[in-house]
């Protein structure tokens, strides 16, 4: 493993796991992903940064050789200001992709992602980071789509079985019926059964 | 040709006023244009998600569509501002213990003045280096930003050297009060609503308005990419048409209520329309209590000429990043950041309803120091560098 030095140009692997990687992201679950991953990965120095007070303090105690921050984080300005030459910079700090690479920037950007890394590490040998960054995003953001899709599911057959049981005593019908009333009202009405179920439980309230 | 759709970033602040009312008042509806405003959390965002083509049309940092386009502090990404939105609107805040030592240190001068004020804050900062205390930490809203220049200029006029003897930190405008009341800064510079937000709190008081440093400093832009405005000369000049009479319908005192209310919704600025009001009447509470100071000019939206991107005003932004060695000086550059600014298209969209500067357009009006010349920056910047006087 070769050593790393305090400055100057780095002589890393493609795949060094020495590496120090610095995740900055408020979503727990999304942080973990992120890190499981980059750990699955063989990057064993990953630390997530959750509190963005002092953040600039905070990474410059890490002294990380990748930042990624996600995008929803209002102190991703607070990382331009690494890329300033000044006394109160230690490292520079550069844009992970260059003018070279406007579809790498593309694709983080779409997916929610940044990453920066310190001056003298060439970007080919993070490559890696950068996808697998942009990967887990991407999936974390299917995932959390799919958990939404099935919690309004859930709450959708449930509106619907109260609807149902009210139908049921109101109207003294079975459960098919009611169902069926239920779905022939929503397409006459060009409405989805969970509207009109809703409909129905909102007017029982009303009524009792 | 009607009906064009334009995704335009912004970032939820009073001085993207002109663009909301364009696309909520029926402004851009009228010049064929459908406006997708997209809020946004951070600049780097806007930045990114316009330079590589997200956006059509951003509300930008004045500074950083400069910078996009000279290559510096990130990618180059050549743009052009055919409107500035907004110029002013910031103001210097600093803690209550700050704001006693400043007094202190002025020996019985009006620390309102900020030749005053900077002299003061030179004394502080002796003091604080002599009894080895911490440096004074001061937060602005991004590198590239009128804030972090304003700040520097004033520091500088009390022979305070920003880099060495202050720490100057880029901090979200929503973190910039929690910073102050836990004491991780002394002071701030930023715009509405932060600064009396802070005051209202008690943990801050007023010190400058920005028009105490600048009378007039160009502020947030319009900008687009040089490349997409090339074969659409006539969008370009619908969408300047489109703000300009957002701007003068912002400007009619009548309208005040009606435009505070569009700004307020929650999915564009999202802030009480009362914080919305002050900003544009320029009245701002200073100081605890019933403390109020009013200046017309604290934010102008298309007022005085300021909507016009004046190529003086790049040459002046361009200086700024040369004086604190963000770019290199040289006629090049200097040549790019002026070709960002692009008053012929302003011309061109408004026709005889174009507003010239009502102030002269080669002069920033800084409080001191020597007049800026955009032909002659090297000169600026040598005359700026001569010791302080009176200190």
């Amino acid at each position: 493993m070769p050593k790393i030095a305090s400055g100057g140009l780095r002589t890393l692997s493609p795949m060094d796991p020495a590496l120090n990687i610095v995740i900055v992201d408020e979503n727990p679950v999304r942080a973990a992903i992120l890190a499981d991953g980059l750990r699955e990965a063989g990057y064993t120095r990953v630390t997530r940064i959750e509190e963005t007070t002092n953040l600039l303090a905070r990474i410059y105690s890490l002294d990380p050789d990748v930042i990624v921050i996600d995008l929803e984080n209002p102190s991703r300005d607070v990382l331009a200001q690494m890329f300033q030459v000044s006394r109160a910079v230690k490292r520079p700090i550069a844009m992970f992709v260059d003018q070279s690479d406007a579809a790498a920037i593309e694709a983080a950007v779409d997916a929610g992602v940044s990453a920066y890394i310190v001056d003298g590490l060439k970007k080919e040998r993070i490559k890696g980071i950068l996808d697998l960054c942009i990967s887990r995003f991407n999936a974390f953001a299917r995932l959390s789509s799919e958990l939404e899709r099935a919690q309004t599911a859930l709450s959708e057959r449930k509106v619907i079985d109260r609807a149902k049981g009210i139908l049921m005593k109101i109207k003294n019908v079975s459960e098919a019926d009611a169902y069926a009333l239920l779905r022939k009202t929503a397409m006459n009405e060009n409405k989805k059964i969970a509207e009109v179920a809703q409909s129905v439980v909102t007017a029982a309230e009303l009524l009792k | 040709m009607s009906g064009d759709s334009l995704r335009i970033g912004f970032i939820p602040l009073a001085d993207a006023a002109a663009l909301i009312i364009a696309a909520d008042k029926g402004f851009a509806a009228k010049a064929g244009l459908s406006l997708d405003l997209v809020r946004e959390v951070s600049w780097s965002n806007v930045r990114d998600k316009l330079n590589i083509g997200l956006f059509d049309a951003a509300h930008l940092l004045a500074p950083v569509a400069i910078a996009s386009s000279l290559g510096i502090g990130h990618l180059k990404m050549p743009l052009l501002v055919p409107f500035v939105l907004g110029a002013n609107g910031n103001a210097i805040t600093v803690s209550p213990a700050l704001h006693s030592a400043l007094i202190l240190a002025a020996d019985g001068g009006d620390v309102s003045d900020p030749k005053i004020s900077a002299r003061a804050l030179a004394r502080v900062v002796g003091e604080r280096r002599r009894r080895g205390a911490d440096p004074l930490t001061f937060g602005m809203t991004f590198p590239f930003s009128c804030h972090n220049y304003l700040l520097r200029f004033w520091m500088a006029a009390g022979g305070v050297d920003p880099d060495e003897d202050i720490r100057l930190v880029v901090l979200p405008p929503p973190y910039m009060v929690d910073s102050l009341s836990s004491r991780q800064v002394d002071g701030f510079c930023v715009g509405a609503p932060w600064n009396s937000v802070a005051v209202d709190l008690g943990i801050g008081q007023v010190l400058h308005f920005g028009t105490d440093i600048f009378a007039k400093a160009p502020e947030k832009v319009l900008a687009v990419r040089a490349a997409w405005s090339a074969n659409r000369d006539d969008v370009v000049r619908r969408l300047v048409g489109a703000l300009h009479n957002a701007a003068d319908f912002i400007n009619d005192p009548d309208n005040l209520d009606e435009v505070v209310a569009l700004l307020a919704a929650p999915q564009r600025i999202g802030v009480a329309p009362e914080i919305i009001a002050r900003t544009f009447e320029g009245r701002l509470r200073v100081a605890p209590g019933n403390s109020f100071r009013s200046d017309p000019d604290y934010i102008l939206i298309g007022r005085k000429g300021a909507a016009r991107p004046e190529l003086a005003d790049a040459a002046w932004l361009y200086a700024q990043m040369v004086r604190w060695d963000q770019a290199p000086l040289s006629a090049e550059l200097l040549a790019a950041a002026k070709a960002c600014f692009r008053p012929d298209l302003y011309d061109l969209a408004l026709g005889s309803a174009a507003k010239s500067s009502a102030v002269p357009a080669n002069d920033i009006g800084a409080f001191t120091g020597p007049r800026f010349d955009g032909d002659d920056v090297a000169g600026y910047l040598a005359a700026l560098k001569m010791p302080v006087k009176n200190q």
